[in-house]
């Protein structure tokens, strides 16, 4: 698999034949000029760059298509970061009196992250996934996009592979950029049935009547929840998560309060069918970086932007055929691929936009 | 637009015709002159009224039987309105008739706008206690004075038809505390972008269908929120335009300076004991006198080597707050994280700017404070793989009986503090802890931050009864910060002619453009 092929150490000398022959630039800046129908949007983006040796420059900004693809291929970043759109150009912050220089608008966005999962999966841990445990974020995004789009009445998704352990959304809608920070971290609670940390063992609790967003929830991960949780994961083979599993039906705790048989069995009666679903979402229920959304200025992993470790491009996701995207087959920039090798290297981009393409034209709807 | 040039003298009954209505949303400002003393006071008693809805915010679920009590109780005590069918010129014991409450409402609304519109923060507190004591207002209203308090504000909201309540019926049914299905047909829904009700969103109270909310008529409260929090925020950023006219008033501007510093209490983030304490120290201080809150985060963070954004905020500022210099706490972290995945040149580059940050050293230069009590309950909850927040609020009672057991609380302390989060009362709860790992009977302080909990642990284990008396000199200084506003008075001159001046120009500041 293309994973074994690729060399972090060779990355200098891929990455600037990647933003000079691959790197999508119009497609990318038509994204983000949204049409060019307020003025300075693009100009005023933030753009930041983490550079080799993980320098870290914030502030980019470009004046056109033209300056941003000179300057990618000068810098050559390993990783390009997205922020906000700002009162003045992000490049001058220094010149504006200070206060002033404030971030007006971004898109929504959700991260979600395979390592925010590690307690309830066992095939892998921290920044490893596999194909078992990818269920997760097929789930998320069928949960979320669906959410996003019914509930909150978004049209304009974007759904990006991270590159390594998890998947990004860009909400493009006009409304969804002009979103304050508490309407923001509202959309975010709303969406969020986690709650707590470390030392929070039992996740999710649901209370009666359940939302109609809950319902729609707990539709989808019905849909996957035998399979993952007993085939893939086997959270109900083993001791461990037995107990674990056991623990979150609280029916000990209970019963401590209860004695008499007849009353316990109406507690069983009466438990079982919400326990179900709160162990349900406990295990397979998105986890939200409330935090990545709730800011405007926050910066994010740019679409097409590479991962440094894994050689992964973030790419689009087509919710089309989500079920079918592998995260382990996605374009890499490897050494593996002879770049010299013109009809080679020239299917490769075409097979990536094609993929693309589907997405980007959703973004295209919104310019209007 | 200078008062004394329009002065519109309100007819011998003001009262009666400005004060009529039992709720106001604030929309015109106080035309008429008042004395300083009765500025001052008015001020004084607000602030105080606003202290209390931010504590029992804490310890109460807001608009629960006990939380309404003692806003009642408070409000009667300060000569506010409280019982707002009342509607009469009946005077009660304290001497104020209704209209009269109604009027300092009014008058001591506006002379805290002026003191808390001069920075992001102090608006923010304003704001949110304000609204929350609006809200308590609002819900004490009978459904017909609620009408009449929309209708008379101009407040029109959309409601939706039979047909499509018909159709949403199951939904709004499962979405709606409190909506029964008797109910559901015969009553308004509201449908309003659910920018308009964010409260109701983050909650999952209320049907949310492409963009729009349906909100439930017993509900309207939270649009009317909305309002009157955009409104107020709006208002605030004019007032604060028409700063300078305050400030270069050399009678008022004493006065506000006291009134906007009076709300956070002490801060801790003026560093007296810089240097005092030494790295070494720092795992003995944290099994000794750190709240549970920072004992938990320092054990995390020698545990994993890590600690995620919300645990270094809370904790690194609480740090600096116990006296540890920016190069302490510079090698304090990095020798933590470069023993787990973080090598030194990666935390020079990701880490340190962050810690120089809270020393106020790089960014905005804004000098952070350390979080208080408040702060750490309230906002930010732990997510997965979180350390920070408040163990009295955030972890399981299990996790938390666990964790008592393990330090030692006898049974039947720890009994004493799982009563008390069951009742909400997560200061308290700490509080009771540090009595029980001190060996006291009674504290004399009321807890509310960590950084003070750490230095009254300190005074205890320092002993001495010299520094006992200086400990209760210290204590008295920094009192609950109310008694500190009310000092106010004594501080102001109190000769002269001026001292009576008729604020004149107080509504000049508060008129829009
Ligand atoms: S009550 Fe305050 S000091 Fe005590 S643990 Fe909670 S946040 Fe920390
Ligand atoms: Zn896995």
């Amino acid at each position: 698999m293309p994973l074994s092929d690729y060399d972090p150490a060779s990355l200098p000398d891929l990455l600037p034949l990647y933003y000079r022959r691959l790197f999508p630039f119009s497609q990318y800046y038509r994204w983000l000029n949204y049409g060019g129908v307020q003025k300075n949007y693009f100009q005023n983006r933030e753009f930041s760059f983490t550079l080799k040796d993980d320098i870290y420059v914030r502030y980019q900004s470009f004046s056109s298509q033209i300056e941003l693809e000179k300057e990618m291929q000068k810098m050559n970043p390993y990783k390009i970061d997205i922020g906000a759109i700002y009162s003045h150009r992000p490049n001058q912050h220094n010149t504006v009196k200070s206060g002033s220089f404030q971030a007006l608008e971004k898109e929504l966005v959700f991260d979600i992250d395979m390592t925010d999962y590690d307690d309830v999966r066992s095939c892998c841990s921290a920044a490893d996934i596999c194909s078992k445990c990818w269920t997760l974020m097929t789930i998320a995004i069928r949960i979320l996009d669906r959410a996003l789009r019914e509930d909150f009445g978004f049209k304009h998704l974007l759904w990006v592979y991270s590159g390594r352990r998890g998947v990004h959304c860009w909400v493009c809608d006009e409304a969804a950029r002009k979103l304050t920070v508490a309407a923001r971290s509202a959309v975010a609670e709303y969406l969020s049935l986690i709650k707590g940390g470390e030392e929070t063992m039992k996740k999710v609790v649901l209370m009666d009547p359940i939302h109609p967003f809950i319902r729609a929830s707990l539709a989808v991960v019905n849909k996957y929840f035998l399979r993952y949780a007993l085939q893939d994961q086997d959270i109900l083979g083993q001791k461990e998560s037995v107990e674990k599993v056991l623990a979150l039906t609280e029916l000990q705790q209970h019963f401590l309060n209860e004695k008499k048989p007849e009353k316990r069995w109406e507690m069983v009666l009466d438990q079982a069918s919400r326990k179900r679903k709160e162990i349900m979402l406990q295990y397979c229920y998105p986890r939200l970086d409330v935090n990545v959304s709730k800011g405007v200025n926050h910066l994010l992993k740019s679409p097409f932007s590479v991962h440094p470790k894994t050689g992964r491009i973030s790419v689009p996701i087509d919710i089309g055929n989500l079920d079918a995207f592998d995260p382990f087959a996605v374009p890499t920039i490897s050494l593996d691929r002879p770049m010299e090798a013109e009809d080679e290297e020239n299917a490769e981009e075409t097979k990536e936009n094609d993929k693309d393409a589907a997405d980007r034209r959703k973004i295209r709807g919104d310019e209007v | 637009m200078q008062f004394s040039e329009r002065r519109k003298r309100v007819g011998s009954r003001p009262q009666a015709e400005l004060y009529g209505q039992p709720l106001q949303f604030y929309g015109q400002p106080p035309l008429e002159n008042i004395s300083l003393t009765e500025f001052e006071t008015f001020a004084v008693d607000r602030l105080k009224l606003l202290k209390t809805v931010e504590n029992v915010g804490v310890s109460y679920l807001k608009g629960s039987p006990q939380y309404v009590k003692k806003l009642v109780a408070e409000s009667k005590n300060l000569n506010f309105p409280y019982r707002l069918e009342a509607n009469d010129d009946r005077k009660c014991q304290s001497g104020l008739s209704e209209p009269d409450k109604r009027r300092k409402d009014h008058i001591s609304h506006f002379i805290l706008r002026l003191a808390y519109c001069q920075t992001e923060d102090l608006r923010r507190w304003f704001i949110q206690q304000e609204v929350d004591l609006f809200r308590y207002r609002f819900n004490d209203l009978s459904p017909k004075q609620k009408l009449e308090f929309l209708h008379r504000n101009n407040l029109q909201y959309d409601t939706i038809g039979i047909e499509e309540k018909k159709a949403l019926k199951d939904k709004l049914l499962n979405s709606s505390p409190g909506v029964s299905g008797i109910t559901v047909e015969d009553q308004d829904f509201y449908k309003v972008p659910f920018q308009d009700a964010l409260d109701l969103v983050r909650t999952r109270k209320v049907y949310l269908k492409a963009g729009y909310v349906y909100i439930p008529h017993q509900e309207i409260v939270t649009i009317v929120l909305n309002d009157f929090r955009t409104r107020l925020s709006k208002a605030l950023a004019l007032t604060a335009r028409s700063l300078p006219a305050v400030h270069s008033d050399e009678r008022l501007q004493p006065l506000l300076n006291h009134l906007s510093h009076a709300y956070v209490g002490q801060d801790y983030s003026i560093q007296k004991n810089v240097g005092k304490i030494s790295l070494e120290q720092i795992d003995s201080l944290s099994g000794k006198s750190y709240p549970l809150c920072m004992r938990h985060l320092h054990q995390a963070l020698r545990e994993n080597h890590h600690l995620r954004h919300g645990g270094r905020m809370q904790y690194g500022l609480f740090l600096k707050g116990i006296g540890l210099s920016l190069e302490q706490a510079l090698q304090f972290w990095r020798s933590e994280f470069i023993r787990g995945k973080v090598d030194a040149d990666k935390f020079d580059k990701a880490y340190a700017y962050s810690i120089r940050h809270m020393f106020g050293k790089e960014g905005k230069r804004t000098d952070y404070t350390p979080y208080n009590c408040m702060k750490v309950i309230l906002s930010n909850p732990p997510s997965q793989g979180d350390y920070h927040g408040c163990p009295f609020r955030h972890s399981d009672p299990e996790l938390l009986k666990q964790k008592l057991q393990f330090y030692k609380v006898s049974p039947s302390g720890i009994n004493q503090i799982l009563e008390l989060v069951k009742g909400m009362h997560y200061q308290l709860a700490c509080q009771k802890y540090f009595e029980l790992t001190h060996n006291i009977e009674d504290t004399t302080f009321s807890l509310n931050h960590p950084n003070q909990y750490f230095l009254e642990s300190q005074k205890v284990f320092g002993g001495g009864r010299d520094l006992k008396r200086e400990m209760d000199a210290t204590q008295k200084a920094k009192e609950n910060s109310v008694v500190k506003a009310s000092n106010v008075k004594q501080e102001l001159p109190t000769n002269g002619p001026e001292n009576v001046a008729e604020m004149e120009d107080l509504d000049s500041i508060f008129q829009e453009p």
